[in-house]
């Protein structure tokens, strides 16, 4: 008989092997629960974008693990992130995904106000109180905020735990993410565009990021929509004579042959972040690319133009909850909701200064990668429940790591390179930052 | 000992509230959407244009979908009834006819992998009002539909409102652009649509 407990330090080692995972990772709702505690309520989580909340009491509601958040402007315009929940009865405070609740929260069940820091302003029948534990002063009587918040170019991010290292030493080779999204527009910043896609995935939260950099997988998955995409790409331009619209190549590239993702890498970060190198080619004569270039030309001058646009990144993973395109300016936080169920809620940004057109080619992206109607993640979402279903049969015990595995090259910095950009390290890379994980919260 | 009772200073919920909010703002008091007066024979042509369009898409007629909107046709579901237009802003569809031509080519497409199984519709379009009728004879009619779904095991339920921008043509009414408002545009999507509603 097995005396091993489960989510124990030796249960966690046995389950994680360099090339291969053990399917329980994906289907235990122990392990689920474990993740949840050690990963996610642990560690430094992406809530919004500071945009999202530009006026005082503007507020956005979402998850940290499992806790209900709400991130708020405040009256002295700094951004707060208390726990969605009355001290008095439990009651949430917003209800809604975003808004805006004045000056104060208040509860609907009591009345109880709250300053947009969290601390109790007042109750009604206050006399009641009288003579009793209660005390306006003492911090269960206010609601709850979390442990860090801290933000980055004005992406925010929050910890449940005091004792992480500074957000940007967390990010680490993350940071690019934002650096690249950001020193793209003109003006140095971003602006969210006030539009949440959420979509539910019925699978495991790890399939969802193991997808994104699985550079195999395009033009299997996706080589109906990218043939579809091509062919009226093809037809647009015997029509017209001129490029069809750099949409379609988005959607069409999706098919690229298996040697030009050869051609890319994956780089691994500490702390399991992970950055994809190549892919995306701008079309420098599109129009919007002209008039862009001009504009950057005359703010920046041409050098540091061009520094800007060859940093060379596709895709960037912040484990454990961030998928970021910085050069399409879209984002996905995934909030784990079971083993078998996942909540994306999905982003994308202007880039301050830059002309509309830079703008619709990532709406363009938006809508028909990223929607409730994508022909894209049609077929990711039913390939990831199609997992799901597979990891749940006693049909194996594994799930398979081994493309290019032990040729990954360490190199001086720490970082790790992928052979190929077809090489499954992202997934082996980010199984050692979640046993890492998982290992330290199994001995606390 | 006995409790401490409220006090008159403690006023009414209503006094509490508004101490802080204010009081509530007044209705806008915003008029009805305009409704044309049309003949009973126009009201069943409109009616009959847009059982058909129901009939097309639950025959998974896709390329006869596409063919009933004008060469400068939009197919446009924005997330919220606020939006005005769908050019520029995010919406769940905004097609032009070269990107519903694309989604019919990837439905049909041997290797669509989310149509194995596909997916199969009912439609029931209902409540139409022409809205407006220009002296060409080209319309703008509401409606309200209800559309069930059924793909592997599961149905799930669609339901909201049509606003149709119709063209009188020689070859009868073409689509120059078909709005769909769902009760749920905003919401959390469970999986995706793959075609059009």
């Amino acid at each position: 008989m097995s005396t091993v407990t489960i989510g124990s330090k030796a249960d966690i080692n046995a389950m994680v092997e360099p090339d291969r995972v053990h399917k329980r990772c994906y289907t235990d709702q122990a392990i689920f629960d474990a993740e949840i505690e050690r990963i996610f309520e642990r560690t430094w989580i992406y809530v919004g974008h500071e945009s999202q909340v530009k006026n005082v009491g503007d507020y956005y509601t979402t998850l940290i693990g499992r806790q209900p958040v709400i991130m708020v402007r405040a009256k002295d315009g700094k951004v707060n992130v208390v726990y969605n929940r009355c001290p008095h009865r439990g009651a949430m405070l917003c209800a809604d995904h975003s808004g805006n609740t004045g000056t104060t929260f208040k509860c609907p069940y009591h009345a109880w106000r709250f300053n947009l820091d969290g601390t109790l302003l007042k109750i009604p029948v206050i006399e009641g109180y009288q003579g009793t534990r209660f005390d306006t002063s003492d911090p269960q009587f206010h609601m709850k905020k979390v442990a860090r918040v801290d933000s980055y170019r004005g992406f925010v991010f929050a910890s449940l735990v005091p004792d992480v290292p500074d957000l940007v030493t967390f990010l680490g080779g993350a940071k690019i993410a934002f650096d690249d999204m950001c020193n793209r527009a003109p003006d140095g910043e971003v602006e969210v565009v006030p539009n949440c896609f959420r979509v539910i995935q019925k699978s495991n939260w790890k399939i969802f990021l193991e997808n994104q950099l699985d550079a195999v997988h395009p033009s299997i998955t996706h080589e109906a929509a990218g043939r579809a995409a091509f062919e009226v790409e093809k037809d647009i331009e015997k029509r017209t004579g001129k490029k069809a619209h750099l949409q379609y190549h988005m959607l069409s590239a999706f098919t690229m042959p298996f040697h030009k993702f050869d051609a890319m890498d994956n780089v691994g970060h500490a702390n399991g972040h992970l950055v994809f190198r190549g892919y995306m080619d701008l079309r420098r004569a599109d129009p919007e690319m002209v008039e862009y270039l001009k504009i950057m030309h005359a703010k920046h001058g041409e050098k540091r133009t061009e520094e800007i646009l060859s940093v060379d990144i596709h895709h960037v993973i912040g484990y454990p909850c961030l998928s970021v395109q910085p050069p399409l300016q879209q984002l996905r936080a995934i909030r784990p909701i079971g083993p078998d169920r996942t909540l994306s809620e999905i982003w994308h940004f202007r880039l301050k200064g830059a002309p509309e057109g830079m703008y619709r080619r990532a709406l363009a992206y938006y809508q028909l990668v990223n929607s409730p109607s994508t022909t894209i993640n049609a077929d990711d979402l039913e390939n990831w429940w199609r997992c799901q279903q597979g990891l749940f049969s006693s049909g194996g015990d594994w799930v398979s790591f081994h493309r290019n595995a032990g040729q990954d090259r360490v190199q001086a910095n720490g970082t790790i390179v992928s052979v190929t950009g077809m090489s499954e390290l992202p997934m082996r890379h980010m199984m050692g930052a979640w046993k890492d994980y998982m290992v330290k919260g199994a001995a606390q | 000992m006995s409790g401490v009772r409220a006090s008159e200073k403690s006023g009414s919920a209503t006094q509490f509230a508004e101490e802080f909010d204010g009081a509530p703002a007044k209705p806008s008091g915003k008029p009805l959407p305009p409704m044309a007066q049309v003949s009973g024979d126009l009201q069943r042509e409109v009616e009959r244009f847009l059982y058909r369009q129901a009939e097309i898409l639950d025959d998974r007629r896709w390329d006869d979908y596409v063919a009933l909107f004008t060469e400068s046709g939009h197919y446009w579901m924005p997330v919220t009834e606020t939006q005005t237009t769908g050019d520029g802003v995010p919406s769940i569809f905004y097609e032009d006819v070269d990107l519903m031509r694309l989604r019919a080519k990837r439905v049909m497409h041997p290797r669509a992998w989310s149509q194995k199984p596909g997916h199969r519709t009912s439609h029931v379009v209902s409540n139409v009002i022409v809205e407006s009728v220009d002296a060409a004879g080209n319309l703008v009619v509401r409606s309200k539909f209800y559309m069930s779904e059924f793909r592997r095991d599961a149905v799930r339920h669609f339901a909201g409102k049509y606003r149709h921008e119709l063209k009188k043509t020689a070859g009868g009414y073409r689509i120059e652009l078909q709005r769909v408002d769902l009760v749920n545009g905003d919401g959390t999507w469970d999986y995706v649509i793959q075609t059009w509603v």
